[in-house]
């Protein structure tokens, strides 16, 4: 029976080992792996980055990739980027969505307000398409949660732009990216040096606007991340002690079965 | 089994069983607030409306909350109606002023306050609303006058941000 | 035992008199007689009304907010992800649910493997019990589609496509079955109807599960038949009842940590792409607790083939009370049979990490020999066993356990000592 029981504790490892080989299949180099504050059972975003994120996103980003889940009063919402009321107001007055139909059954355009979505750069997917020589930008909504590696991933992707060795040819629209799968992308490399001005005078070098879109993108995937791991750690706490009460009981009540 | 033995068996029982009990009370929350107006409803909570198509003896229906809110007009004849009204006639009673901030235009939630059905307007007894559910009759400034509902109609919080646009809510 | 119960209260009496309901319930419950030497692989029985009473409750909840429509699905899980008050919470817990809900079914299986439960008098108990696997199983395969992922659209269009593999009428049957020429919404929406009705036929048959348990009563780690109200059994309440609560809780732990910290770990990233028909992910790997028959699956590599094997694999088990041959029950007193019921269970997981790789070159060849070996275990191992296979000497009584001549005078020694 020892041998079997090693046996079947080895394909245990075995199994383990394969999911996550599954995760390191197809080629790609392994994401670099920063130090988030949203990691770890306690973790939590930065507000500022999560500010410094947005700007990020509708500077470079929002030009290509729409985010159609999300409302401009997400902005505003707890344990997001937690953007004062009148600020949120002002940054979706900075777009425009359609109206509803006016008396004379005319669409006039209208500054967006808290409870409409993100405005989208497209008015479909054929105009996105049409845009980017065929390729679409995908919605970045829940972009760290439909990618292997998550915000290491997207975080290494955006900073991956390196010189094509010279065996490789590239098409055009293709470039060259270290951390793409098959090192080619559709997209071409964004940030560079200053390509925003925060307006908290943080210095904007590659890093770190990659950094702050990345923790935003993260916010914007999983919103209630802060929340579910204060709750998380309360419940386990609960249930630990639960578990010791009943462990006493369970043997007080066994004590006088032989 | 001493006395002092059995207290304290006793006293882990009723523990452990309390202290289950509110752990289950307390998973119970979620699922009670789920059904509670979510983030997207609750953003909806204010609208604004054009004016300037309305002439006067003209009303229009907006939605508000997933509600119709009535917005009137009101002619010159229809306001000295509402105003002469004395007020111990009415079962709820209630000044015109109060219910009009600009005499002009009158806006009420389009709900009749007996069971909830949208009132017609311009009908009944007082040239006001008129209920067809169940027969309630309302004044030209929407106050209840005969029938079975217990109070006017509800006026929404609404402020003019200009001479020809509300903001309701 | 039931039949003697009269309600304390004079409420509790006046129904009880119209409906002995109450009966009912004491007499399974509390003071049923339950073999003292249950050990926690016991406890999954009610670790598992549990999940399933959890999924009940937070599928309907979902449900409120839920729309299974294909242009709606993907936003309106998303709108119950950000919108809905505690919508994440109950969310994770019904995908994860899912999740633990098969972990432990698994157990309970296994459990039953090791330990002989489906052997006479229990073979119904069995039977049911895989009646209620299947509909886990199109429960979970159903459920799974309603997001509208990719995963989710890909996974229905290779399942339901197996049934193309049917001679004359596949294709007829298909059309039917997506109510189209493609999985779309009519497909989606007509999943969503039985994934909400599927639960209760199951908790229908957890309760005929139950009752024929209790016919015979609880098999026990020495597989040997005990008599109700001896010394062998104890109450079901409150002995079981706080064993169960126990164990119970420290699964919670577990589902907890991956409800609150890692709930997407067992989930696929491809899920969170919405459905697209015009593109097949790279790799379509249906969720962990399907993989063993998926490997089946893809180990024929003929169409109609694959499918026949992977659903014998699930319907092979039904026979199983007829396969085993021996009489003696638990696995402690077979030898060889423990031998090769850790050499099954090894071979299952071989299959389900088989099932997440691709099926080419080396994967290919082991998953075909885990495949041969998996039938060969149910129709020549087990049937084998039962004829060659020299059992241990059976205890008389939980009471009186057979010992070795060493542990006897161990136990002598010991016994002397403490007095």
């Amino acid at each position: 029976m020892k041998i079997s029981t090693n046996l079947f504790a080895t394909f245990l490892l075995l199994l383990s080992f394969s999911i996550t080989q599954l995760h390191a299949a197809g080629e790609m180099k392994e994401p670099m792996h920063p130090d988030w504050s949203f990691e770890g059972p306690l973790g939590k975003f930065e507000r500022a980055s999560l500010q410094r994120g947005y700007q990020v996103y509708t500077e470079v980003c929002s030009g290509c990739h729409s985010m159609n889940l999300l409302s401009y009063r997400n902005l505003i919402e707890e344990g997001g980027p937690e953007f004062s009321e009148p600020q949120a107001k002002a940054m979706a007055a900075a777009f425009e969505v359609k109206a509803a139909p006016n008396a004379d059954g005319e669409i006039e355009m209208r500054p967006a307000i808290l409870s409409d979505k993100f405005v989208s750069p497209y008015e479909n997917e054929q105009q996105g398409r049409a845009a980017n020589g065929g390729a679409y930008p995908p919605d970045l909504s829940v972009m760290v949660k439909a990618r292997h590696g998550g915000a290491d991933y997207l975080y290494s992707l955006l900073l991956g732009y390196v010189d094509a060795p010279s065996d490789i040819k590239l098409d055009d629209g293709v470039y060259y990216n270290e951390y793409a799968k098959g090192q080619k992308i559709a997209m071409p490399q964004v940030l560079y040096e200053d390509a925003v001005v925060y307006t908290d005078g943080t210095t904007a070098t590659p890093e770190q606007m990659a950094r702050d879109v990345t923790m935003f993108l993260t916010w914007a995937a999983e919103p209630k991340l802060e929340a579910r791991k204060r709750i998380g750690f309360k419940v386990i706490s609960y249930l630990l002690i639960l578990s010791v009460l009943l462990y006493f009981t369970n043997r007080q009540i066994w004590k006088d079965t032989h | 089994m001493s006395e002092k033995q059995v207290t304290r068996r006793n006293f882990l029982y009723v523990t452990t069983g309390a202290f289950a009990a509110a752990g289950a009370a307390s998973l119970a929350w979620p699922f009670v607030d789920q059904m509670n107006p979510d983030a997207s409803v609750k953003a909806l909570a204010s609208t604004e409306i054009d004016l300037r198509p309305i002439i006067p003896g003209q009303s229009i229906t907006v939605m508000w909350r997933g509600k119709p809110v009535f917005i009137r007009r009101r002619t010159q004849a229809e306001i000295d109606e509402a105003k002469k009204v004395n007020l111990a006639d009415l079962p709820h009673p209630e000044e015109d002023s109060d219910r009009a901030q600009n005499p002009e235009w009158l806006v009420m939630v389009g709900i009749c306050t007996h069971l909830g059905c949208v009132p017609l307007g311009q009908k009944g007894d007082y040239n006001g609303w008129f209920c067809p559910c169940h027969g309630s009759h309302y004044d030209t400034s929407g106050r209840i006058r005969k029938g079975p509902a217990p109070t006017n109609l509800e006026i929404p919080d609404y402020v003019f941000l200009n001479e020809s646009t509300i903001k309701i809510g | 035992m039931s039949d003697n119960y009269v309600p304390k209260s004079a409420v509790g009496k006046w129904f009880n008199d119209r409906l002995p309901l109450l009966n009912l319930i004491y007499g399974h419950l509390l003071p049923y007689p339950t073999p003292k030497n249950l050990n926690y692989w016991w406890t999954f029985g009610g670790i598992l009304t549990f999940c399933l009473v959890t999924q009940i409750i937070t599928g309907l909840v979902l449900a409120m907010h839920y729309v299974a429509d294909a242009d709606l699905a993907f936003a309106s899980v998303e709108h119950i992800m950000r919108d809905v008050n505690y919508g994440w919470l109950l969310r994770y817990i019904h995908s994860n649910g899912a999740s633990l809900f098969f972990m432990a079914v698994y157990i309970h299986m296994a459990r039953s493997i090791f330990y002989g439960s489906y052997k006479e008098p229990r073979e119904l108990i069995w039977i049911i019990g895989v009646f209620i696997f299947l509909l886990m199983i199109a429960t979970a395969f159903m459920g799974y589609v309603l997001p509208w992922g990719q995963m989710s659209f890909w996974g229905a269009t290779v399942i339901t496509n197996l049934f193309s593999a049917i001679p004359l009428v596949g294709e007829s049957v298909t059309n039917w079955l997506w109510g189209g020429y493609a999985v779309g919404s009519p497909l989606l929406t007509r999943f969503f109807t039985l994934h909400y009705l599927m639960p209760f036929l199951i908790f229908a048959l957890v309760i005929l599960h139950v009752w024929a348990l209790h016919v015979p009563g609880n098999n026990n780690p020495e597989g040997i038949n005990v008599v109700q109200g001896s010394q062998d059994t104890v109450p079901f309440h409150p002995h079981y009842v706080v064993k169960d609560m126990f164990a119970l809780v420290v699964f919670l732990i577990v589902f907890a940590g991956f409800v609150f910290f890692v709930p997407n770990l067992l989930g696929h990233t491809d899920n969170y792409i919405e459905a697209n028909p015009l593109q097949t992910p790279e790799h379509i790997v249906p969720e962990w607790y399907f993989l063993p028959f998926y490997a089946i699956l893809r180990a024929v590599p003929d169409k109609l083939g694959g499918v026949i094997l992977m659903v014998s694999a699930i319907a092979i088990l039904a026979f199983l009370p007829w396969l085993d041959t021996s009489k003696v029950r638990s696995a402690k007193y077979r030898p060889l049979y423990r031998q090769f019921v850790w050499l099954f269970f090894a071979n299952v997981i071989l299959l389900g990490y088989l099932g997440a790789q691709t099926a080419d070159g080396l994967f290919l060849i082991i998953g075909r020999i885990a495949t041969v070996y998996y039938f060969a275990h149910f129709i020549i191992i087990l049937p084998l066993l039962g004829y060659i296979e020299k059992t241990k000497p059976l205890p008389k009584s939980l009471s009186e356990p057979v010992l070795s001549p060493e542990e006897r005078q161990m136990k002598a020694a010991a016994s002397g000592a403490s007095a």
